[in-house]
């Protein structure tokens, strides 16, 4: 009992037990009573991954936050695939908070280890890293590792189910299971015989898979690699989808916050100015500043957010620059801090030498003298919001009894429990989280200031649930932002223009130190994201070396989609066009050049290249630019075809081709190559956040500016067929567009792009 | 009191004169399909149509729409008439099997600016599309969108043609596209959009 943790159930509808299983052996999950779905008539629950119901529905659970990256579809699909089913009577639904669920494959991919490099120490720190992964069984979507981390366990959660059902169709049959298969939703015997899924499934319940489970073939796959229609479409099509701001209790009240402007700043008196007499308003009431970086603020409690944010923009606070909670380590507010002063900070850094080496090839000093020419280039890129488009928002309820429920559009469920546990005082197994839709999450979401303020607030209100919901302006200004960054590249060219070496040295603020921090951690160690996409490339050059300085300010730092890649493929994939423009050759053969030992990436890089006709003419004023980025598993390149229009960069089209192992919904792939590359391509164009006397400057849209439909380029994606496992596509389209535009700029008007966003 | 009718039916309402329709919409009348985003009539996700019009119901005061009819993402699927088989009219049906949405929370505000283009305006243009789309996606979806819009212009029943609006399309077109049969996933709602 000592070494296992059994908890009720939080919906207890089942009224089974929910067994953590990072203490057990993994096929434990396979197990019928593994974690408890909740169950409506009829329902029978195979295993924690799925229930079937008497009309032979079956329903996946997806331990995974869908923000658009279609997990809600792709995961089911894996299940689905070796059940057997029909993909029409396949369903979706969140699974809830145990230990079962946990993502273990997203911290196996945080290794610092590149590309290249395979063997012993890399297999040893994988394996622990999976055993501590499993023990912390926490669900949390990101990284671009949902299908990589449910590949194995999902499809092993099918092809159990369907050893049960094959076991009771064999019963009913009498017939020896050998000779039962499954065919799209029913079990069918040679002799013609055969039992829906639906009237099997109670039956199926009583008996126990027979381990080890054997997997399908790929050959033999007839829903995985197809463009299925997503489960999610319909409601999204109708309004019918919940996200966090549309939940709905009864007695439900609303809040509205206004918020410290300087990071880690307080509040030193306020004047209400009649808030708490306006209309339908409940209460006026600061909140301290908390756990996970949230910042202090001033609420209005309402019984509806437009009564509660008219109440709150009247209020007149006294912002104090001291006091509150440090949203990064090292203490101290933003106060006074500008944009200008933390670029200054980075290159003082760099001057004094204060960078660690994170990847080192070759030998730097001989390869010194091997050089013909040296080629040099310093970038720098700003701070970025995530600008999800349902704003930060959470609903709690602390509820007579002392449970306590969230409802949050989170990429962290597990967090968000222990979170508003601490907050509420009570024990983790009272909180119960229900997870949402997400209106766009790109890393947000996997941060819980608002969770932590919506449970404060609860506090206030009496066992009512309670909504927060952010304005627009508090979420621009109160992000965790994408850390600014100063960059310096330089490469040693040979007598044929060849790099003979390559060194980057970078300095900005850790985005794994500001969060250990927010959680109430000590930061440590180095950050593998400061350099990623940087130290992560395959070219093959002698000699390189990749350093980088920790330059930390006040200013909370976050993961944005693709984290460190989102800048360091700029640095790295334009300065490589520098060298091949410097020396007259093309960007694709200088590119290939270097990839003679890199087959994939070739491939990849070759395919973009053909399918968007590099080479041929183009109109006059128009070029092309190509880039080649791998991060979270998966290999992208693209061509983005570029004009120059009233002084500013217009993108037409872009060709993208992905190397992203095995696909299990080519569609869904299709999607998150023009997904990545709007996102990165907004950031390319407009995305610049900036501090004036320690506030963010920028409040909503009209200054943090968004593409929209006249700016949006026409993408073509091609995917390489695979058999390798399975990389990620959430991330990996947005770090090459920048580059890529950045590029062909180049060749449009012969001078190197050296900041982002792209000024002409 | 105020009375406004959505989506066909008079409303009586409690919020206050100065209520911005998006707020009487969602936490009054429970009609949470139409999204919050901005609150500036910047992003488009609160666009509902007033008199066919598309308008962001963020900055539309709930007391200015006496007489008028408004209509949200909740009746849509009655735009052009009600279907006595349940299936999804054409622009909705398009949106499914381009496979449109992703995060899909600005996609009532886009479904509903479409849907105004295409009562003013049977065939747009990429051009058109481009002026009347003025929301923002941030998962990028608007090639989707474009494509999407021009389906459903395409298997959309020809109207009587009011004065002199004539369609830049051969006749022919309609018959051959009709309406597209209702998607796999049109029956397949996730349990997470359940209400």
């Amino acid at each position: 009992m000592k070494r296992r943790t059994f908890l009720f159930a939080g919906s207890g509808i089942a009224g089974t037990l929910i067994v953590g299983w990072g203490v057990r052996p993994p096929r434990a999950r396979l197990n019928p009573e593994s974690a408890a779905l909740p169950l409506a008539r009829g329902e029978v629950q195979l295993n924690g991954w799925l229930k079937i119901s008497g009309e032979g529905i079956v329903t996946v659970a997806v331990p995974r936050a869908e923000m658009g990256q279609g997990i809600d579809t792709a995961l089911p699909m894996l299940v689905a695939e070796e059940l057997g089913c029909d993909w029409s009577q396949v369903r979706s639904e969140q699974a809830p908070v145990d230990k079962m669920y946990g993502n273990v494959e997203m911290f196996v991919d945080s290794l610092p280890f590149h590309p290249d490099q395979r063997g012993v120490a890399r297999d040893t720190a994988q394996w622990l890293v999976r055993k501590v992964g499993r023990e912390l069984g926490l669900m949390i979507t990101g990284g671009s590792s949902s299908v990589k981390d449910a590949w194995g366990p999902m499809r092993e959660a099918g092809a159990a189910a369907r050893s049960m059902l094959l076991q009771a169709a064999a019963v009913r049959f009498k017939a020896p299971v050998s000779e039962c298969n499954t065919v799209r939703g029913w079990v069918v015997h040679a002799s013609g015989l055969k039992a829906s899924f639906g009237e099997l499934a109670a039956a199926a319940a009583t008996f126990t898979p027979t381990l080890p489970v054997t997997l399908k073939d790929a050959k033999d796959f007839t829903l995985i690699g197809k463009s299925l229609p997503r489960l999610d479409a319909y409601a999204k099509s109708t309004g019918t989808a919940t996200y966090g701001l549309d939940v709905r209790l009864p007695g439900m009240l609303y809040a509205a916050i206004r918020m410290a402007p300087v990071f880690g700043a307080g509040w030193t008196k306020f004047y209400a100015n009649g808030a708490e007499h306006m209309p339908g308003v409940k209460e006026v009431r600061p909140v301290v500043p908390g756990r996970a970086g949230a910042q202090a603020g001033i609420a209005v409690i309402a019984d509806a957010w437009w009564q509660a944010k008219r109440a709150v923009d009247v209020l007149e606070i006294v912002w104090s620059d001291q006091g509150g909670a440090h949203a990064a380590p090292g203490g101290g507010t933003s106060a006074g801090l500008d944009t200008a002063t933390i670029f200054h900070d980075y290159r003082n850094a760099l001057d004094a030498g204060q960078e660690k080496t994170y990847f080192s090839r070759g030998k730097m000093g001989e390869a010194l003298a091997q050089a013909v020419t040296e080629v040099k280039a310093e970038y720098r890129v700003p701070y970025l919001a995530h600008a999800t488009l349902e704003p930060q928002n959470c609903t709690a309820q602390i509820r007579d009894d002392g449970k306590v429920e969230v409802w949050a559009p989170t990429q962290a469920p597990t967090v968000a429990q222990w979170l508003a546990a601490k907050v509420a005082g009570v024990k983790t197994h009272n909180v119960t989280v229900h997870s949402t839709f997400l209106g766009g999450g790109f890393g947000r979401r996997g941060e819980m200031d608002m969770v932590v303020q919506a449970v404060e607030l609860a506090k206030s209100c009496n066992g009512r649930p309670v909504q927060l919901i952010w304005s627009r302006e508090e979420d621009t200004t109160h992000d965790m932002y994408r850390p600014a960054a100063l960059a310096q590249l330089s490469a040693g060219l040979d007598g044929a223009g060849n790099p003979v070496w390559w060194r980057a040295v970078s300095a900005s603020g850790s985005v794994m130190h500001s969060m250990t921090a927010r959680l109430g951690f000590t930061p440590m160690g180095p950050d593998k994201t400061n350099a990623e996409g940087l130290s992560g490339k395959v070219y093959e050059i002698p000699h390189v070396r990749i350093d980088h300085a920790l330059v930390q300010h006040p200013v909370p730092l976050g993961f944005w989609r693709s984290v460190g890649h989102s800048q360091n493929a700029f640095f790295s994939e334009h300065f490589l066009d520098e060298l091949a423009h410097q020396t007259g050759k093309d960007p694709l053969a200088y590119r290939l050049n270097l990839l003679q030992q890199h087959p994939r990436h070739a491939a990849v890089l070759l395919l973009a290249a053909e399918k968007a006709g590099w080479g041929k003419p183009l109109p006059p004023g128009r070029a092309r630019g190509i880039a080649l980025h791998e991060s979270f598993g998966s290999i992208v390149a693209q061509v983005a075809e570029v004009s120059i229009e009233d002084k500013r960069p217009r993108v037409h089209s872009v060709v993208c081709a992905i190397d992203c192992g095995v696909v299990v919904n080519p569609g869904i792939v299709e999607q998150q190559m023009e997904s990545g590359i709007a996102f990165g391509l907004t950031a390319a164009l407009y995305g610049e956040i900036t501090l004036e006397a320690g506030a963010v400057k920028q409040k909503n849209f009209h200054d943090y500016t968004m593409l929209r439909m006249p700016d949006a380029p026409r993408v073509e994606t091609y995917i390489i067929v695979s058999g390798e496992v399975p990389g990620g596509v959430g991330e990996p389209a947005t770090p090459p567009i920048a580059p890529a535009v950045a590029n062909a700029l180049l060749k449009l008007t012969g001078k190197p792009v050296r900041a982002l966003p792209i000024k002409l | 009191m105020l009375k406004i009718n959505i989506n066909g039916v008079e409303r009586q309402t409690r919020s206050a004169a100065d209520t911005p329709l998006l707020w009487l919409l969602r936490d009054e009348l429970n009609l949470t399909g139409t999204k919050f985003g901005c609150g500036i009539a910047l992003c488009g996700a609160c666009t509902v149509q007033v008199d066919g019009v598309a308008v962001r119901s963020c900055v539309t005061p709930a007391g200015s729409l006496a007489g008028k009819k408004v209509r949200t993402i909740e009746g849509l699927q009655d735009a052009d008439g009600a279907r006595a088989d349940g299936t999804l009219p054409a622009l909705q049906q398009a949106w499914i099997s381009h496979q449109v949405p992703q995060c899909g929370y600005c996609q009532s505000g886009m479904l509903m600016a479409a849907s105004a283009l295409l009562a003013a305006n049977p065939a747009p243009t990429d051009a058109d599309i481009d002026k009347a789309i003025t929301n923002i996606c941030r998962c990028g979806t608007y090639q989707r969108i474009r494509g999407a819009i021009h389906a459903a212009a395409r298997a959309m029943p020809p109207k009587p043609l009011v004065g002199a609006a004539v369609r830049p399309v051969a006749a022919g077109n309609f018959g051959a596209a009709g309406t597209p049969k209702p998607n796999a996933s049109a029956v397949n709602p996730s349990a997470r959009g359940a209400k």
